[in-house]
C-alpha cells in the first residue's frame, strides 16, 4: 500500500462513509446489511494481519477479543433508552472506544505472559485464551451467560462500519510504515536476528497484539450494534478461524489483499445460500461473521486453507512482490 | 472419601484415554516438529469408523462380547493407520521444507476439513453408540461405583502403552524413530528412509488415536463429528505438560489432564472444566515450558 497520499484517502474514505447514509434509503436493506458485516469483517482481518501478517505471530483467539469488545459496548449503550441523533452518535463513540480500549487492556494481559512463547505454542496459547474468554462470557449471568444478550439499539451503519475500517487501515499501515514499525517486520523475518540487533522483540509482540485486540473490540462494538444480538458461542474457535482465512487468503503482511479476501469471504457465504436456495433474512441472522449456510461453507475453508498452502502460500492476492514480502 | 475415590477413578478412566490421543500428538512432534491439528479428528474418525463397522461385524460375531469389541477396535485403528499415513502423504510431505507456520495453518486445515466433511457425511446430530461388550456394574464397593468399562479402558490402555513401548524400544522401525527424532539429517545419512518411518509413526499415532476413539465412546456413547476438537486439544496440553516428544511424558500429562479436570468439574463447577486444560497449558508455558518430564531445548542460530 503506497502510503504517500494515505491521509488525504483516509479523509476520502471518511467523507464517502459519511455520506452514504443519506442515501441508505434507497439501497436494499439485504446489501446495507451486508455491507456493514463487510466493514466489520475488514476491520477484523486488517487488524489480525498486524499481529499475524506483519509480526509473524500467529494467533487464533482474535474472536475472543471482538467478544469483550461487543459485549462491553452493548452493556454500555443497553444503558441508554431513545436518543436523538447527535447524543447517540456521542454514547456510540464512546462505547466502541471503551469496548476496544478493554480489548486492548485484555490483549495485554493476554499478551505480556504469553508472547515469550513462539509458533505452534503461541498459536495453541492464544485458542486457549480465546477459549477462556468465551467461557467466562458463558458463565457471566449479567451479560445472559449462554442464553446470549440483547443489544438494545441497532446503531451500526455504514459510516460507522467503513469509517473505522478506513482508520484500522490507516492506522495499521501508518504503524508498520513508520521507523518504529520495522520492527515489526524486523521480528517476523527472524526474531533472533532482530534480537541480536537490540530489538526488544517481546514489546513488539505485545505493542502488535494491543492494537489488534484494540481494532477487533471496536470491531465486536459494530458487530453488536448491527446484529443487536450476542452469545459467547458466536465468538468461538470458528470465528476466529474465519478471520484467520481472511488473513491467510489476502496474504500474511499485504494490506490490500487481506481487504479483499475479506470481501470476498463475506460475499461467498451469501453467493453459498443464493445457490443452496435458502431464503435470506436481513439482520435476522444471529451468527458470526454473517450467516451460517451450512458446513459447506466450512469444507470450503478448509479446502482453500490446505490447496493455498501447498500451492500458493504467500496469499491468493499477493501478485507482486512487495518490498516487505521475503 | 468415597467421593473423592469415585472422582479418581473417573479421572483416570478419563484420563488415559487422552493419554493415548497425547501419544500421538508427541511421537509426530518428536519427528517432525509440528503439532499435527488434526489428530483429534482422527480420534473422532476412530469412532465413527467403529460406529459403521459393529453393524457388520456383530453379523459374524454376535454383539454384546469381547470378541466383537476386539475386532470393532483392531479394525477402526487399521482404517485409521491408513487415513492417519494418507493424510500425512497428501497434506504435509510436500512441505517438509517449507516454513514451520505453513504446516500449522495447514494442519488446521486438514483439521477443519475432516470435521465439516464428517458433519456433511454423517450429520451433525450425536449418534448412540452400539454396545459392543457387555457392562457389568462391580458389586457393592461401599458406595463406589465401578463398571467394567471404566476397566477395560484402563486394561487396553496399559496393553497399548506395553505395546508401544515395545515397538519404541526394542524393534528396528522403533529405533529409526528415535534415532530421527534424535537428529533427522544424521539419521537420513545413516540410511535410515525418513519418508518411510514418518509414514509409520503418522500410521502409529493414528492407530491410538482411533483406539482412544472407540474406549471414548464405549464410556460416552454419544459420538458426533466435532467431538475430536475438545479431548484433542486437552490431549495436545498434556503432551506439552509432560514435556513434548517425551513418551512417558505424554501418558503423565494425560492423566494429570484427566483427573485435575475431572475433579474440577466434580468439586468446583462443570461449567469451567473446559476452561481447566487450557489454564493448565498457560501455567506450564510460563513456569516450565520444556514440561515436566521433557529436555530443554536450546535454540541455534
Amino acid at each position: 500500500m503506497t502510503f504517500k497520499h494515505a491521509k488525504l484517502l483516509l479523509l476520502v474514505a471518511l467523507g464517502l462513509s459519511a455520506s452514504v447514509p443519506f442515501f441508505a434509503g434507497h439501497i436494499n436493506a439485504y446489501w446495507l446489511f451486508i455491507s456493514y458485516d463487510i466493514g466489520i469483517n475488514i476491520i477484523l482481518a486488517v487488524s489480525l494481519n498486524l499481529i499475524n501478517g506483519y509480526t509473524g505471530q500467529f494467533s487464533l483467539g482474535h474472536a475472543g477479543f471482538m467478544a469483550v469488545g461487543g459485549y462491553t459496548a452493548a452493556v454500555i449503550t443497553n444503558q441508554f433508552g431513545a436518543l436523538n441523533s447527535f447524543a447517540s452518535g456521542a454514547v456510540f463513540l464512546g462505547a466502541l472506544l471503551a469496548g476496544g480500549s478493554l480489548a486492548a487492556v485484555v490483549g495485554l494481559l493476554v499478551g505480556l505472559p504469553t508472547l515469550r512463547l513462539r509458533g505452534d505454542y503461541l498459536a495453541i496459547v492464544t485458542l486457549g485464551f480465546g477459549e477462556i474468554i468465551r467461557v467466562v462470557f458463558q458463565n457471566m449471568n449479567a451479560v445472559g451467560g449462554a442464553r446470549g444478550l440483547s443489544v438494545a439499539h441497532g446503531w451500526t451503519n455504514f459510516f460507522w462500519a467503513f469509517g473505522f475500517a478506513a482508520i484500522t487501515i490507516y492506522a495499521v499501515t501508518a504503524l508498520v510504515h513508520s521507523t518504529y514499525g520495522r520492527g515489526f517486520i524486523a521480528v517476523r523475518d527472524d526474531e533472533i536476528a532482530a534480537e541480536a540487533m537490540g530489538i526488544n522483540t517481546t514489546k513488539y509482540k505485545v505493542t502488535a497484539f494491543v492494537v489488534g485486540a484494540f481494532f477487533a473490540g471496536i470491531a465486536g462494538g459494530l458487530y453488536a450494534h448491527s446484529k443487536q444480538f450476542l452469545t459467547p458461542g458466536g465468538f468461538g474457535f470458528m470465528a476466529s478461524i474465519t478471520i484467520v482465512v481472511m488473513v491467510i487468503l489476502g496474504g500474511m503482511g499485504n494490506t490490500r489483499g487481506v481487504i479483499l479476501a475479506a470481501i470476498l469471504l463475506t460475499l461467498l457465504p451469501e453467493g453459498l445460500r443464493a445457490a443452496a436456495g435458502v431464503e435470506h433474512l436481513p439482520g435476522i441472522s444471529r451468527e458470526f461473521p454473517l450467516s451460517w449456510v451450512g458446513d459447506a461453507r466450512m469444507v470450503i475453508y478448509s479446502l482453500l486453507l490446505i490447496v493455498l498452502m501447498l500451492t500458493r502460500p504467500q496469499g491468493l492476492f499477493s501478485f507482486r512482490k512487495s518490498i516487505y514480502s521475503k | 472419601m468415597i467421593e473423592f475415590l469415585q472422582q479418581l477413578i473417573n479421572g483416570l478412566a478419563f484420563g488415559s484415554i487422552l493419554a493415548l490421543i497425547a501419544l500421538g500428538y508427541t511421537m509426530v512432534y518428536g519427528i517432525l516438529r509440528f503439532i499435527n491439528f488434526a489428530h483429534g479428528d482422527i480420534f473422532m474418525l476412530g469412532a465413527f469408523a467403529g460406529f459403521f463397522l459393529a453393524p457388520k461385524i456383530a453379523a459374524v460375531i454376535p454383539a454384546p462380547s469381547i470378541g466383537c469389541g476386539l475386532a470393532v477396535m483392531g479394525l477402526a485403528m487399521a482404517i485409521c493407520a491408513v487415513l492417519g499415513v494418507v493424510i500425512e502423504r497428501l497434506a504435509y510431505r510436500p512441505l517438509r521444507r517449507s516454513p514451520k507456520l505453513t504446516v500449522l495453518i495447514t494442519a488446521i486445515g486438514v483439521s477443519l476439513f475432516l470435521e465439516y466433511t464428517g458433519q456433511l457425511a454423517f450429520g451433525a446430530a450425536p449418534k448412540s453408540f452400539p454396545t459392543l461388550i457387555p457392562v457389568y456394574h462391580l458389586p457393592n464397593l461401599g458406595g463406589l461405583s465401578i463398571n467394567s468399562n471404566q476397566i477395560i479402558v484402563l486394561g487396553v490402555t496399559l496393553l497399548l502403552l506395553a505395546a508401544l513401548r515395545f515397538i519404541v524400544l526394542k524393534t528396528r522401525i522403533g529405533m529409526a524413530m528415535r534415532a530421527l527424532s534424535f537428529n533427522p539429517e544424521a539419521a537420513a545419512l545413516m540410511g535410515v528412509n525418513t519418508d518411510a518411518v514418518i509414514s509409520f509413526t503418522f500410521g502409529l499415532g493414528s492407530a491410538l488415536a482411533a483406539a482412544a476413539g472407540i474406549l471414548w465412546a464405549i464410556n460416552y456413547p454419544a459420538i458426533e463429528p466435532l467431538m475430536g476438537i475438545l479431548p484433542g486439544l486437552k490431549a495436545f496440553v498434556a503432551a506439552v505438560l509432560g514435556g513434548i516428544g517425551n513418551l512417558p511424558g505424554a501418558v503423565l500429562g494425560g492423566l494429570i489432564i484427566g483427573i485435575t479436570e475431572t475433579f474440577v468439574s466434580g468439586y468446583i463447577s462443570s461449567t469451567y472444566r473446559d476452561a481447566i486444560a487450557f489454564a493448565i497449558l498457560i501455567l506450564i508455558l510460563l513456569v516450565k515450558p520444556s514440561g515436566l518430564l521433557g529436555k530443554k531445548e536450546v535454540e541455534k542460530v
